[in-house]
């Protein structure tokens, strides 16, 4: 179990993903993932080991070290892929779901149990909103724990049992600090991704539900055309039909001289 | 999750790439990330514990080790492979959008075998041709780009014995030491040498596909006479 098992389960998502999505998902496999494993996480591999403070004092170190990072940028990070991630699962379950509905029922219920309509919209959507939503919160958390995306090079400790105040020196804090900018800057990125996606597809969606709606109205006026095209004066139909608000209605005389229906009625 | 993923992904595009993109996809897996993972990592795995600083002074050795390596040469190797392997994800999005592109074209009406469209094989012409070749121009652009600023972050390409670090809190001038700078020395100019490579076989590529361009282009008005 690592992080090759996150990488097969994303990669099932490709396939019910639009264009934009297969971006997200390649910006979050080589620029996060990948970044992750092969450089950042050898970055904060020693960190305690290597955090020293001015003291002989025991215990000072780690307190200090206890206070300034609760929970470490790395851990951090390695949440927040995660949590980023996992939503995309949503849309690969709502599919599955449908496939099995449709092996239960043994029939074709829908198009292509991938296809982008419906419910499975909706789940996409929701599973947008909550990828941005996971985003912008631990972008916030980044900030609020380590107040802003600074690593400082010294640190000024007074918790018990250090005595007074201690210099701590944490290592390699711009390393550190280029990485965590890393992280910004493809967090942002994934972001504006994830909102193009978003207003793309509610406004495609908006589109195409006008014109369905456009052509539905196109369509029942032409049937009520053809429909009234030929109409027999006789058939209990048509009398309906001449009191209503349709279009002008041709009216086929017959040859009886009793016939006193008007020739062109035009309401 | 590791570079084995950028291999997969890369190997997609290679069948669509001309000789010399071959070529240097090779020279990329085996001259560079490969030697990244199984010796270059090694030789700076103890970079920090073995940097060596003569002072007592608690927190001198931390401070002089950041300022004399802001990012290590490691993680800057890293990252110039990433990004220079990149711009081929431009040209495998543009295979699978016309790939795509091809399936729905031909499931409104003929039987299509999927397996047949994906070994299918593009050739590089048209807009293929700008996306592929964009792609080579960034791939050098980011290796001059890495070159550059490992010159510039460490003053060359040679790695010191000894480093003379004056910030505070170390007293004074106080003396440290690198730990293996004659091996680092030796893998900086061997992936500086490959780089080098990589970027010439980039330029020679792009030659050949402006070449093999100008030489389509004149013969199609002598085919329309």
């Amino acid at each position: 179990m690592s992080w090759g098992f996150l990488r097969d389960i994303l990669s099932g998502v490709t396939k019910y993903s639009t264009g934009i999505g297969r971006i997200w998902l390649a910006i979050v496999f080589i620029f996060r993932l990948l970044v992750y494993v092969v450089a950042a996480e050898h970055v904060w591999k020693n960190e305690q080991q290597e955090f020293e403070c001015n003291i002989r004092q025991p215990g000072c170190e780690n307190v200090c070290f206890d206070h300034f990072f609760p929970i470490s940028q790395i851990r951090l990070w390695a949440l927040q892929l995660i949590m980023v991630s996992t939503p995309s699962l949503l849309v690969v379950l709502h599919v599955a779901y449908r496939e099995s509905r449709e092996k239960r029922h043994k029939k074709k219920l829908y198009k292509t149990p991938g296809s982008m309509d419906g419910g499975l919209l909706c789940t996409y959507l929701i599973s947008l909103i909550f990828k941005t939503g996971f985003e912008i919160g631990f972008l916030v958390l980044f900030y609020k724990l380590y107040g802003g995306f600074n690593v400082p090079r010294l640190v000024k400790c007074d918790m018990r049992p250090c005595p007074n105040t201690v210099d701590c020196y944490i290592s390699k804090p711009t390393e550190k600090k280029v990485f965590l900018y890393f992280v910004v800057v493809t967090s942002c990125l994934c972001i504006v991704l994830n909102v193009s996606e978003l207003s793309y597809l509610i406004f495609k969606y908006t589109i195409k539900c006008c014109l369905k709606r456009y052509d539905k109205k196109v369509q029942t006026m032409k049937s009520e055309c053809q429909k009234l095209k030929y109409v027999d004066p006789d058939e209990p139909a048509s009398t309906a039909l001449f009191h209503s608000n349709a279009s002008p209605v041709l009216v086929n005389m017959p040859d009886k001289p009793e016939s006193n229906l008007p020739t062109d009625l035009r309401g | 999750m590791d570079w084995g993923t950028l291999q997969k992904v890369l190997g997609g595009v290679n069948k669509h790439s001309t000789s010399i993109g071959k070529i240097w996809l090779t020279v990329l897996f085996i001259f560079r990330v490969m030697i990244l993972v199984v010796a270059a990592e090694r030789v700076w795995g103890d970079e920090q514990s073995d940097f060596v600083c003569n002072t007592l002074q608690p927190g001198c050795k931390n401070v002089c080790y950041d300022y004399f390596f802001p990012i290590s040469h490691i993680r800057l190797w890293a990252l110039q492979l990433i990004f220079v392997s990149t711009p081929a994800l431009l040209v495998a999005m543009h295979i699978a959008h016309r790939r795509h592109e091809k399936k729905r074209q031909l499931t409104s009406g003929e039987k299509v075998d999927i397996e047949e469209l994906n070994k299918q094989k593009f050739h590089i012409q048209g807009p293929l041709w700008w996306t592929y070749t964009c792609s080579i121009f960034f791939r050098i652009i980011f290796e001059a780009v890495f070159m550059y600023v490992f010159y510039v972050l460490y003053d060359g390409y040679e790695m010191p014995r000894l480093l003379k670090c004056s910030v505070w809190p170390c007293p004074n001038t106080v003396d440290c030491f690198v730990s293996r700078p004659t091996e680092k020395t030796m893998f900086t100019i061997f992936m500086l040498s490959v780089s080098g490579i990589c970027m010439l076989l980039n330029v020679a590529e792009i030659c050949y596909l402006v070449i093999k361009f100008c030489m389509k282009a004149p013969r199609k008005p002598a085919t329309l006479k």
